[in-house]
């Protein structure tokens, strides 16, 4: 059993009104950025799991997106396995 | 006669329970009881409210935690058999996390969170919480919440309309659609909706705070007023 960093970054769809995105383009324009045609903002949720391969880490937390992490009505998501923390036998038990 | 027993359901975190279980005995006159999030049975109710509030602190999103309660197993039950359930603000949001209702509730439009009165048309009333309403009619309700922009894709607005299920819309006192009344920027200004089989209704205005005219509004009576007819033992339910 290996432990593992998985990512899940959540967006609102497209299509979703984003006020929260909305409200950061307009700060950004009242900054003087200029050509900032969209912002969408979302939620990285960054989780530290124990499982068998990096497959099995990222099929888990797909399914907890699924099931609670992001809502399918209004979000979508993405999951990455970033790193191998430790292995079997490390010294973190 | 016994009078009809009215589950409110405390999430840790509600807030507009009491309120609720204050409308519903004093004013609606019905036996309303407290239901802890952790009980797991609805023996013996005729009806369940879940208030408003802000249940988990709307960690994650509103609702999605408190749809994971140990009594909402008995909530969804309580929905597939037919019972009347109606979600009030959180309430709402929970139902839609539970998917015992569709859509979802998003960050109002302006960013802020809307405290004060609304109107509100009735659509359909076809629905258990409406009967008592007239289509077309206009009720005077208070809205407290920052996360009431509901949203439907056009495909699933498309369902709601085609089976009646849209049971309110933001409204001018006179009952004509606009923008400014459709104050949090809801799809198709929808301020509540019911689902298919029409006992179970969410709202993102509060008719447990307009029952009585010591609070300035009464307009809540029209919908809660409902539970006066369901007396106990003679169920509205389908099974």
């Amino acid at each position: 059993m290996s432990v593992w960093n998985v990512k899940a970054i959540i967006m609102p769809k497209p299509g979703v009104n984003d006020p929260q995105g909305e409200a950061i383009r307009g700060g950004l324009e009242s900054l003087e950025f200029s050509g900032v045609r969209e912002v969408r903002a979302g939620k990285q949720i960054s989780l530290t799991i124990e499982a068998q391969s990096r497959d099995d880490a990222a099929s888990a937390v797909k399914r907890m997106c699924d099931q609670l992490l992001a809502n399918p009505v209004i979000e979508t998501y993405s999951v990455t396995v970033d790193s191998v923390e430790e292995t079997d036998g490390g010294v973190n038990a | 006669m016994t009078r009809p027993v009215v589950a409110v359901v405390g999430f840790p975190g509600s807030n507009g329970d009491h309120d609720a279980l204050h409308s519903l005995a004093e004013d609606v006159g019905v036996d309303a009881r407290l239901v802890d999030y952790r009980q797991t049975s609805l023996a013996g109710v005729d009806a369940v409210v879940l208030p408003g509030g802000f249940s988990y602190g709307d960690s994650l999103r509103a609702g999605a935690i408190a749809r994971f309660a140990p009594i909402m197993a008995a909530v969804r039950d309580f929905a597939d058999e037919g019972g009347p359930i109606l979600g009030i603000c959180n309430g709402f949001q929970i139902l839609t996390e539970a998917h015992l209702l569709p859509g979802a509730l998003l960050r109002n439009k302006t960013l802020k969170f809307h405290c004060h009165l609304t109107h509100v048309r009735v659509e359909h009333a076809t629905d258990f919480w409406t009967a008592d309403c007239n289509p077309g009619e206009v009720l005077t309700l208070p809205v407290a919440h920052g996360e009431g922009q509901y949203f439907v894709d056009a495909d699933t607005l498309g369902e709601l309309e085609a089976h009646g299920q849209i049971a309110l819309r933001y409204a001018e006192r006179d009952g004509t659609l606009s923008d400014e009344a459709n104050h949090n920027g809801s799809t198709a200004a929808i301020a509540g909706v019911a689902n298919r089989g029409g006992n179970v209704l969410g709202l993102m205005p509060h008719p447990e705070r307009a029952t009585s005219p010591l609070v300035g509004a009464t307009d809540g009576l029209k919908i809660l007023g409902t539970l006066q007819e369901l007396s106990a033992g003679l169920q509205t339910r389908a099974s």
